[in-house]
């Protein structure tokens, strides 16, 4: 307990100790500061500049180790100055999730779809930046007609001011060239069902700890600029993804069209995929309190759709300005020019803007859809069994096995199977992942 | 796109056009934009953050909880008892509250367990605070298998589990090895020194390096648990807070005026005890670790590894309930299985 005498030297310390804190790092933790008055200074790894202006790129609290990467968050501290004694201190909260996720890195998988020779891979080289293509082989006519769809994938991991993303292409060469293209789009269906289907075994495992999200999160679904708007493929093969992932409608080799053809080009196509039913990736609404300049970007992009876009791997240069773009006789088409085509927007939607919504509604909506989809039909081959047993009495397992054609039923008797189901899927949800879990863990 | 740059060669040429065939320029994609994007995500969305407080009546647990969170969010606050009566059995009692910093939304919930260790015979206390804490878990879980699931699940985990020791100034006793041993399992306890205000420094360090040692050598793993430290930086930070638990704690939520400020303490006869001022207790180390530096991470560890733990035991359990085929008895999992 303090005694009498020393309670003017605790004061003084304490003075000390205030004026110090007042200087550090506000954010920094007082457990890593030594507990010694005057050392302002020798504070190593905390930002030197911290009491200056407020948007400094910032160290993450750590002034053991003077030595370390500087933090890509940059925002700035939400307590930069004297009064952060007032507050509590969770506002800091989402720096430290953010700081997890920088370390652990981000992904996204982005399907290219569309007939050859419309710019796919081009495109994806111009958007990231990368060479993904370089070693391919291109068929010629003779190879191509026995080609059937392949899924190709290419993963490149991109790193960006500290910030790690793990880029994943699906690429479908050989969509729509061969002479018979009926169901052509359904290995491109089934590979994102089985994208869908590995994550659901995953998260119902038992180990859960390093789950790899090899979902699709989005497909840049290529239209030819040479038809009248959507072709028959085009429709068969959106209707057949839309609910099993984000179709971003992409007016592929924009520079073959006049800026009014590109209008009218994208109004018809508009319609069109309105008329049949088919849903594209919806960008989420502005919150009433956003900017007006956000809004307005918001609204333009909203009428870009489809976005007319030209890709280019190659850097020219005219009157001494080097741009990236395609060299024409009659002049330069330059890829990041909004007056020129689409492509800055569509990149800034993809990476910049809309990549965690592009996730989100992945995982929210097109996942979630399919696990319930894939526990109803496990719910009714369970039905079908407990039937089957209850007439032929035979002790089976519980397991359900997939079964041959269904016998055809009555209505009553499809009545009493829904009803069982729903019965089954209200009561035992639990013994229900399980039987999943065997049978995709046997 | 990398992250260092070429110098670019110089291409002045008389020709109007020319072509270079290398991405060295314009190399921005901008995918560091995600941060913000999550940033917005998450201040949209809110946290929430479950703390479940321990220890005998009378050790200023209520005030400890109003002390960090800079207003009144303890049971005593809210439920206005003006008798301080002992439960007859424990009781959980759960107070939340939606506070807001700086445009960050918290749902904060304080759990209380009031009765605990007050009785005369305080056997298995423990018992209904580690069903509560399993009932969280199974609650998420029922709400993670559901066939429909709710975008967000709600969180209702207990984070983190505040211990207090009373300041014997000698060492743990018997309950708070038992409690802690068993709890240390299934959720994050920080155990903290109680009104320290009664400890000189020397006996508080003495106190405290008996109370590690007896962690120690009973085996019980307490907030930073060493094996969950991710990388040598989170070590090294972390190191330094276990070379300083369990903090001494002075709480209060009285201000008083010292040296033309005012400040949270005590007001006793030879002086005031300022709870924030690290040279009198270690109030501002528990907040700091507990909500500026440590927070996402004590919620990252319940359901990553507590609540993993439990959902893979509940797995099993159900797995041998249903089949009974392989005869093989439900296996304990040990803390170390994943």
């Amino acid at each position: 307990m303090q005694e009498p005498q020393q309670q003017h030297q605790d004061h003084g310390g304490h003075e000390a100790d205030r004026e110090n804190e007042g200087q550090d790092h506000p954010h920094t933790p007082s457990y890593l500061r030594p507990p010694v008055a005057g050392r302002a200074q020798s504070d190593s790894g905390s930002e030197p500049s911290l009491t200056q202006s407020k948007c400094v790129e910032f160290d993450l609290p750590s002034p053991v180790s003077p030595s370390r990467p500087k933090s890509p968050w940059s925002l700035f501290d939400p307590y930069d100055n004297n009064e952060d004694k007032e507050y509590v201190g969770f506002a800091t909260l989402p720096n430290q999730v953010h700081r997890k996720s920088v370390k652990k890195g981000f992904d996204f998988t982005l399907m290219v779809a569309g007939e050859s020779g419309l710019g796919k891979s081009t495109l994806v080289n111009s958007l990231f930046l990368t060479d993904l293509y370089k070693d391919r082989k291109l068929l010629n006519a003779e190879e191509r007609i026995t080609q059937t769809v392949e899924i190709t994938k290419h993963t490149v991991d991109i790193e960006e001011k500290g910030v790690k993303l793990k880029l994943t292409i699906v690429d479908t060469p050989g969509f729509g060239d061969a002479i018979d293209n009926t169901e052509c789009w359904k290995s491109v269906a089934d590979y994102i069902d089985q994208q869908f289907e590995q994550y659901f075994r995953d998260e119902s495992g038992l180990n859960r700890k390093n789950i790899q999200d090899n979902r699709v999160h989005c497909c840049l679904y290529f239209i030819s600029p040479f038809g009248h708007g959507l072709r028959p493929l085009d429709v068969e093969f959106m209707k057949a993804l839309h609910e099993k992932v984000n179709i971003v409608p992409v007016l592929a080799k924009a520079d073959t069209l006049t800026p009014t053809e590109v209008q009218k080009k994208k109004i018809k196509i508009r319609e069109e995929i309105e008329q049949y039913g088919i849903k594209i990736y919806q960008f989420p609404d502005c919150d009433s309190d956003e900017d007006e300049e956000f809004k307005q970007q918001d609204l333009e992009l909203k009428e870009s759709i489809p976005f007319a876009v030209i890709g280019s791997n190659t850097v020219v240069e005219a009157k001494g300005k080097r741009v990236r773009g395609r060299l024409y006789p009659w002049g330069i088409v330059e890829v990041e020019n909004s007056a020129h085509c689409d492509f800055v927007k569509l990149r800034n939607m993809l990476v910049r803007t809309h990549m965690q919504d592009l996730k989100d509604v992945t995982r929210e909506t097109h996942y979630e859809n399919y696990r319930a989809q894939c526990i109803q039909s496990m719910t009714r081959m369970v039905v079908k069994e407990r039937n089957r047993n209850k007439l032929t009495r035979e002790s089976g397992t519980d397991f359900p096995i997939p079964m041959g054609p269904a016998v055809s039923e009555s209505e009553t008797e499809k009545l009493i199977r829904e009803k069982d189901e729903e019965d089954i899927m209200q009561t035992v949800p639990e013994t229900l992942i399980n039987k999943v879990k065997k049978q995709f863990l046997c | 796109a990398q992250c260092f740059e070429f110098p670019l060669p110089c291409y002045s040429s008389p020709i109007s056009f020319s072509f270079i065939n290398h991405l060295v320029d314009f190399s921005y994609v901008g995918i560091d934009a995600i941060l913000e994007q999550m940033r917005r995500k998450a201040m949209k969305q809110g946290f929430e953050l479950n703390i479940m407080v321990v220890g005998q009546s009378g050790l200023g647990k209520s005030t400890l909880m109003n002390t960090l969170f800079k207003s009144k969010v303890s049971r005593k606050s809210v439920l206005a008892t003006s008798q301080e009566k002992i439960p007859k059995t424990i009781e959980i009692k759960s107070i939340s509250h939606d506070i807001e910093e700086k445009g960050v939304r918290m749902k904060l919930t304080v759990i209380d367990t009031p009765g605990f260790g007050d009785q005369i015979n305080n056997e298995n206390c423990w018992q209904p605070i580690m069903k509560f804490i399993n009932d969280q878990y199974e609650a998420y879980l029922q709400e993670e298998i559901n066939i429909n699931r709710k975008k967000r699940i709600p969180d209702s985990r207990v984070h983190c589990c505040i211990y207090f020791i009373p300041p014997t100034g000698h060492c743990l006793r018997p309950l708070d090895v038992e409690f802690m041993k068993r709890l240390s399992k299934v959720v994050n306890i920080v155990p903290v020194i109680a009104k320290a205000d009664t400890l000189t420094l020397e006996e508080r360090d003495f106190f405290k390096k008996k109370i590690r040692e007896e962690l120690r050598s009973n085996g019980i793993d307490v907030y930073p648990q060493k094996e969950f430290d991710e990388d040598a930086e989170d070590r090294m930070i972390n190191e330094k807070i276990r070379e300083m638990i369990p903090f001494a704690v002075v709480g209060s939520d009285q201000e008083y005026q010292v040296n033309g400020r005012r400040l949270l303490g005590r007001k006793t006869k030879w002086g005031t005890i300022e709870v924030e001022n690290i040279a009198h207790c270690e109030f501002a180390y528990l907040r700091d670790l507990l909500i500026r530096t440590h927070m996402q991470n004590i919620k990252d560890i319940t359901s990553s590894i507590h609540y993993e733990m439990y959902r893979v035991r509940r797995l099993n359990e159900s797995n041998t309930a249903v089949t009974q085929a392989n005869g093989i008895p439900e296996h304990h999992l040990s803390a170390h299985e994943m």
